[in-house]
């Protein structure tokens, strides 16, 4: 495949629609997914194109959309399956937390669950409470799951087609607001889970920000570059296994860090990322490591609180200015 | 005059055959109960962590449905489930060394007495989440078809599991893609330590299979061969392309819920009543009535008692795991 132009919802079809092609064994359910190509229109055209014997809806069954897809991985399936918002794992956390994730594990590797579970991420929609978490940080704790989170088409493509192939469950987490994002799609580059990716490179401070906020810290690192101040900015692309090597070594060279994260502090993966790296590179930090994030309450509705929960370029520019001060 | 030699000849071949499985039948069952009573002797003497869940009284439902089984089908239990695994055909040393947490243990150590498994027999799984496996098993039907062989997978959980949502979701998605699953409710009236009709609404948890447009089957689980017939019938639909069956088979836990419970809830007489009905007692006498002679039936029970001795001391000299065991398989 040489690089195209696609939408970030139309690159998510097309890794499902070339790993079906290459391999009988992936087949895809979930609510709504089949006839009506999924509520985000992110699998439009593969069930016209795979059938139905492949791709599936469902009931409205969380629990047994996901349990389904690890019994049928057990026997060498490789399902992927869609919980459409991501908020609805909530109804089957247990099978992912406990079943999914540890199933491997209790067997002492008797077991291999390739399932990839998607779920559509994220806020800036007015979806509401209970339609616009990004749900990443309900599963840190959960050893087992591996974790990816796309900003851009050409890793949603690359990102996907890895996690079908791997071995292990994943879960993929697509932002809402970025369906519509267009950019070049490849499959030159496949090994991309654990990989974070520089999207800037900057000398004065490193922000680590992933999908919705990779795009706000590069409007911030613009913002920046106004004021003579160099931001570099880091997509860690996974949470889990999370790529500390790229921050660090990007620290060593900015020796500051802000994390950028769409959701509230407590057990996050950006106070993860600060603790850890306090931890064992403390010596590194001009600063104290600054964590901009999602206010601690739920989500709003109204556009006006909604754009107030969620960092804007503006608040990552005042963090910069608050640690370069320091 | 041939005709009739053929005839008795007929039966007589029957009757040895009916009574080797039946020996068969009763070896598997006076194994499981061997072993959950060297289990409950084991906790005792604090050999067993955190908690343990036995079966004794209920060995007829695994043994009868797993009996109509073949190789390539599969089996997803609960914490319940060490019946289940043995019947599949799990060696009792490696069960022992589990429940011990041994190395050699079927699963290194690391899943205990709740989650015995032991794929390469077709034992997927043992579940302690109530009602989780449901839906796993309902993958593993779906696989066969998909994969277009002809297995079949078989679930067993208790008469609480009806009332939690995974039930509801995994036997509604199994009847709608017409998996060749095999639902077994064994219905031993309590959920921990409450009556079954403190939490259900009703008596008769087949009748559930009605609205998810699946057959519901109740059968008397202390009878090896009833249920025998009704899992026969049950995988034969399911191979058939014909779609899941839920068997509702009425039997009785003897021991406590798990640990050391006393099972004070019982009403007074209900644990003779159901000691009467045991199903070895029940399989013993029916082999009686036929012709097995009572010396092999007396020379079976010593053979298997024997051998669950001789396998739980084999485990118990296994060493522990190595520490570092503990970092393999997360991830694969
Ligand atoms: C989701 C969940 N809730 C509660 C429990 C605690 N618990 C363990 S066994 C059990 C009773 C289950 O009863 P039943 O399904 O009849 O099975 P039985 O133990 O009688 O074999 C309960 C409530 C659990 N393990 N999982
Ligand atoms: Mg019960």
């Amino acid at each position: 495949m040489s690089v195209t132009e696609l939408t970030y919802r139309q690159a998510i079809a097309r890794a499902i629609a070339d790993e079906m092609e290459i391999d009988d064994r992936v087949l895809l359910f979930g609510e709504d997914v089949g006839a009506a190509g999924g509520v985000f229109k992110a699998t439009e055209g593969l069930q016209e194109r795979f059938g139905p014997a492949r791709v599936l809806d469902t009931p409205i069954s969380e629990q047994a959309i996901v349990g389904c897809a690890i019994g049928a991985s057990l026997r060498g399936l490789r399902p992927v399956i869609e919980i459409m918002f991501a908020d609805f794992a909530g109804v089957c956390f247990d099978q992912l937390a406990n079943e999914l994730a540890k199933y491997r594990y209790m067997t002492n590797g008797q077991v291999t669950v390739p399932v990839t579970v998607r779920l559509a991420n994220g806020a800036g929609g007015g979806f509401g409470a209970q339609h616009s978490q990004s749900v990443e940080n309900w599963f840190l704790n959960v050893p087992g799951l591996t974790i990816l989170t796309p900003a851009t088409p050409g890793d949603a493509y690359a990102l996907l087609r890895a996690a079908i192939r791997d071995v292990n469950p994943v879960l993929y987490l697509e932002h809402k607001g970025l369906y519509n994002l267009t950019g070049p799609v490849s499959d030159a580059d496949l090994d991309v889970i654990g990989r974070a990716s520089v999207v800037r490179e900057g000398s004065d401070i490193t922000l680590v920000a992933s999908q919705l906020m990779r795009h706000r810290a590069l409007e911030a690192a613009e913002l920046l570059a106004a004021e003579n101040v160099s931001a570099e900015v880091i997509d860690p692309r996974t949470m889990v296994p999370f790529d500390y090597e790229t921050v660090r070594s990007s620290i060593t060279k900015t020796n500051n860090l802000i994390c950028v994260q769409e959701c509230s502090p407590g057990g996050s993966w950006g106070a993860t990322l600060i603790a850890t790296l306090a931890g064992d590179s403390l010596e590194l930090f001009d600063a104290p490591p600054l964590l901009v994030g999602g206010d601690n309450t739920p989500i709003p509705y109204s556009g006006a609180l909604e754009a107030a929960w969620l960092p804007s370029p503006e608040r990552i520019v005042d963090a910069v200015r608050r640690t370069l001060a320091y | 005059m041939a005709a009739e030699r053929t005839a008795a000849t007929r039966r007589v071949v029957e009757k040895t055959k009916s009574d080797e499985r039946g020996l068969e039948l009763l070896a598997k069952m006076l194994e499981i109960r061997g072993v959950e009573d060297e289990v409950q002797r084991m906790f005792t003497q604090g050999l067993v962590r955190g908690t343990t869940h036995l079966c004794q009284g209920q060995e007829a439902v695994a043994v009868g449905v797993c009996a109509t089984l073949k190789q390539g089908d599969s089996m997803t239990c609960t914490y319940r489930g060490h019946g289940a695994v043995l019947a599949m055909g799990a060696q009792a040393d490696a069960v022992f060394g589990e429940i011990m947490g041994k190395a050699k243990g079927l699963c290194g150590g690391k899943g205990g007495s709740m989650h015995l498994t032991d794929v390469a027999v077709g034992a997927y799984g043992a579940f302690a989440i109530v009602g989780a496996h449901l839906p796993i098993t309902v993958g593993l039907a779906f696989a066969s078809r998909y994969l277009g062989d002809d297995g079949v997978s078989v679930c067993f959980f208790g008469d609480g599991t009806t009332n939690i949502g995974a039930f509801h979701e995994a036997l509604n998605l199994a009847s709608l893609w017409k998996t060749p699953a095999i639902f077994v409710c064994e219905n031993n009236l309590y959920g921990e330590y409450s009556p079954l009709r403190t939490t259900t609404p009703i008596e008769r948890l087949a009748d559930r299979a009605a609205s998810y447009g699946m057959p519901g089957v109740v059968v008397d689980g202390n009878d090896v061969f009833a249920v025998i017939d009704t899992a026969e019938e049950a995988v034969a639909r399911a191979r058939a392309g014909e779609g899941p069956t839920l068997i509702e088979a009425l039997t009785y836990r003897q021991v406590g819920h798990s640990r050391s419970d006393p099972a004070k809830y019982r009403p007074p007489g209900e644990l003779e009543e159901w000691l009467a009905r045991d199903p070895i007692v029940l399989l013993e006498r029916k082999l009686a009535e036929d012709v097995t002679d009572p010396a092999r039936i007396a020379e079976l029970k010593e053979q298997v008692r024997q051998a669950v001795l001789e396998a739980l001391e084999r485990a118990k000299s296994w060493p522990d795991p190595e520490l570092d065991a503990r970092f393999a398989n997360v991830l694969a």
